[in-house]
């Protein structure tokens, strides 16, 4: 017989579950918790998942850290692309240089870019390309996006299934969004490697400003031979002591 | 189908024109004149001038000496021929092979057209009465055969519409000209006592072609409907074309939307039968005003999905200016590609470049902001930046060469690269420091420099020394230093690392 106690648990736990589910967050199948690489941050997911088919939102404050939320998403989306997918970026300033992204696992020929010069536009095009189950996942550089708007593209994907992610770049007036998970990607200074002079593998500050029905937290990240590194607090500590 | 022919004779073509251009003109005599070999030969009179006598042909002089105000005006050379081409194009409205019939006639391929105006009597009415309306004396005859309809529209006297079969009873009490034959065989049977073609028609072809020869008699066959004659249309027809005339003027959007997909509907199925798709179609709306206009689509994919093709034409009705409203529609597939629709279904649950889904969103998306917005790049094998990657032409197009990772390349290239000052101590050492939008940042790590030399076949300048450089808050930048150290360079901020 069991323990009240564990059963009331179970209970609570399954109906948590159940509120996912109804939330439109799917369970984990087996063997597919790591699918996005991103190590400990997926712990901070509902059902420890990075949710795919939502919306996510980068906060952008500058050019360094659109360049830096770039590289980010790139590498998540090597993994999204990953069965020969395509992918839609939509960009108001249109200076993401295609080469690089195949550093970070990406075939640049496989995303389709589209220039604007309106936000309005942008928005348009994005909930279009959201409504697309032919794509894999939709990238779009935005002035700035409203809770109404946000939920539209939220409904969105509830159909598709798209994954997109947001670059926001007026961090002024930060309004509240329906989007899944709120980011910050900064750059941080690089570690050599092997003790070689120079620039080591690109370094991030990643922090997780709102996740719904998750835990917010902050790592620092690296993007080395093609996947993600998580840096742990000892690594890091070490590392600064070692570089004084 | 039976074939039914219409042909049309300006009887007064250029005279009508120049009436038309001139009012005052209408009440006096007046003919076109041209020299040809030291005489001056009539080539055009006016109804005014013909009721006295003046024909074409005549001496000018001549002329002149039965009617002292006879107006005699210079030929245009070429003229006729422009009218034609410009009332045959105007026809295009009631049929859509119209062909010119030198010199003075149109000759319309009228097949299954007329039933469109209530029957041919009616049809026959509207277009002749539409070009007297215009100031053209038009006569007309709709015939099974090119040469029964030439030759009652200019002859005939009783009815101008001969029923199917009925072409040779309508021929037999004319004159031999109305069988478009050379001037030495008129003469020739003029001599003989043939003053209407029944008196010859029934004779056996090997007399009459011993007589007159070959061409008479092919001339006579193609009257008869033995021998086919084929007309060369003015506007070459387009394979795949569909036409919705409204018997209502059509004002309203929902109006157009219905004719749009009437018409797709139509050209998809005929599309479809041939195993083809649509790439790019156009659509033209006759207002009754007389106007035209029309709208265009593209897809990236040749397609045969209705409901796709309607969606992009909806994005383009606000371009439709209805006016007073359209009377006729005609939807043309001006390119068409061959659509493989084994693979169409084998695609379908794949995401990628080839998914059907994605090439509609491109269509709908260029529908709306432009197909210049939406790009996708290939690599190019050039060192210089600017041109290591250049559009693609299609989505099926794959890139010919690898994309380069052994250098770093920056995730956000600046279209210009942006001047900084820079304090660089040692001669090709990456900067100690640089200022960038009035902000200092300290250099702390470097790599470089990367030496790209500029391609000196396609422009002039100076090369750049790239270097990779990180700052004190861990940001990564790409500088480059234009020219050699010793010349006072300029450096410039191309790019920001991830």
């Amino acid at each position: 017989m069991d323990m009240p106690g564990t059963n009331k648990s179970g209970i609570i736990d399954k109906l948590r579950q159940d509120i996912l589910r109804m939330e439109g967050y799917r369970a984990p199948l087996a063997g597919t918790s790591q699918v996005m690489g991103l190590g400990p941050v997926e712990h901070a997911f509902p059902n420890r998942v990075f949710p795919l088919g939502t919306v996510h939102e980068m906060v952008c404050g500058s050019t360094e850290q659109a360049a830096a939320s770039g590289g980010f998403v790139a590498g998540l989306l090597s993994v999204l692309m990953q069965q020969g997918g395509a992918c839609l970026w939509i960009g108001l300033s249109g200076n993401v240089f295609p080469v690089s992204l195949k550093t970070f696992g990406v075939e640049p020929e496989r995303i389709i870019f589209v220039h604007l010069m309106q936000n309005k536009d942008a928005l348009w095009v994005m909930e279009e390309a959201l409504k697309c189950n032919g794509l894999s996942a939709v990238v779009a550089e935005l002035k700035e996006i409203d809770f109404k708007q946000s939920r539209r593209l939220q409904l969105a994907v509830e159909q598709s299934r798209v994954t997109g992610f947001i670059l926001r770049n007026e961090i002024k007036k930060m309004s509240n969004t329906a989007c899944a998970a709120r980011w910050k990607v900064s750059s941080m200074p690089s570690e050599p490697v092997d003790g070689l002079p120079g620039i080591g593998f690109p370094r991030w500050q990643v922090e997780l400003l709102r996740v719904r029905n998750g835990q917010p937290g902050n790592w620092v990240m690296e993007w080395a031979e093609g996947r993600f590194t998580t840096i742990t607090r000892d690594v890091f500590v070490e590392e600064t002591k070692m570089t004084g | 189908m039976q074939k039914r022919y219409m042909s049309i004779w300006f009887r007064h073509l250029l005279t009508d024109w120049q009436t038309l251009q001139q009012a005052e003109l209408k009440d006096i005599p007046f003919v076109f004149a041209k020299a040809e070999r030291n005489r001056v030969v009539i080539t055009a009179a006016n109804p005014v001038a013909e009721a006295q006598d003046i024909y074409t042909g005549m001496m000018a002089a001549d002329a002149k000496a039965c009617s002292p105000d006879l107006k005699v005006l210079d030929d245009i050379p070429e003229k006729a021929t422009h009218l034609l081409t410009e009332l045959g194009l105007w026809c295009i409205r009631y049929t859509p092979l119209v062909a010119l019939d030198l010199p003075d006639g149109l000759m319309l391929d009228i097949s299954g057209c007329a039933h469109l105006w209530g029957g041919e009597r009616e049809y026959y009415r509207e277009i002749i009465d539409k070009l007297r309306e215009r100031g053209y004396d038009a006569r007309g005859a709709i015939a099974d055969t090119v040469g029964a309809a030439w030759a009652i529209a200019r002859f005939g006297t009783k009815t101008p519409v001969i029923n199917t079969g009925r072409q040779t009873e309508a021929i037999l009490n004319l004159a031999p000209a109305a069988l478009r034959i050379e001037q030495d065989n008129l003469q020739k049977l003029q001599k003989l006592g043939f003053h209407q073609i029944k008196s010859f028609i029934s004779m056996p072809r090997p007399v009459l072609r011993r007589r007159f020869g070959e061409a008479f008699v092919s001339r006579i066959e193609q009257v008869l409907g033995v021998k086919e004659e084929i007309i060369k249309p003015i506007v070459p027809p387009v394979a795949y074309q569909e036409r919705l005339p409204c018997l209502e003027p059509i004002k309203t959007v929902k109006g157009i939307e219905i004719a749009i997909q009437t018409l797709l509907e139509k050209v998809c199925l005929h599309l479809k039968d041939d195993g083809l798709g649509m790439r790019k179609a156009l659509l033209k709306c006759f207002r009754i005003d007389g106007k035209m206009v029309q709208v265009g689509i593209t897809t990236t994919r040749a397609t045969g999905h209705v409901a796709h093709l309607c969606k992009l034409f909806e994005l383009q009705i606000s371009k439709i200016e209805p006016a007073l409203g359209i009377e006729l529609f005609l939807l043309e597939a001006t390119r068409v590609e061959e659509v493989d629709q084994k693979q169409e279904a084998l695609w379908a649950a794949h995401p990628g470049l080839e998914d059907s889904a994605l090439a509609e969103l491109l269509d709908r998306l260029a529908g709306k902001i432009g197909a210049n917005a939406i790009q996708r790049y290939l690599p190019v094998e050039h060192y210089w930046p600017e041109r290591a990657i250049k559009q693609a032409a299609s989505l099926a197009e794959k890139p010919a060469t690898d994309w380069r990772t052994d250098r770093p390349r920056p995730v956000r290239l600046l279209h210009h690269p942006e001047p900084v000052e820079v304090m660089a101590l040692v001669p090709d050492y990456p900067p100690k420091f640089f200022i960038y939008k009035g902000k200092r940042h300290d250099v702390t790590k470097a790599d470089g420099p990367e030496r790209i030399e500029r391609e000196w076949w396609q422009d002039a300048g100076a090369h750049r020394d790239y270097y990779a450089v990180e700052d004190n808050d861990g940001q990564r930048y790409w500088l480059f230093r234009l020219g050699h150290y010793d010349q006072a360079p300029q450096w410039y901020l191309h790019g920001f690392f991830a």
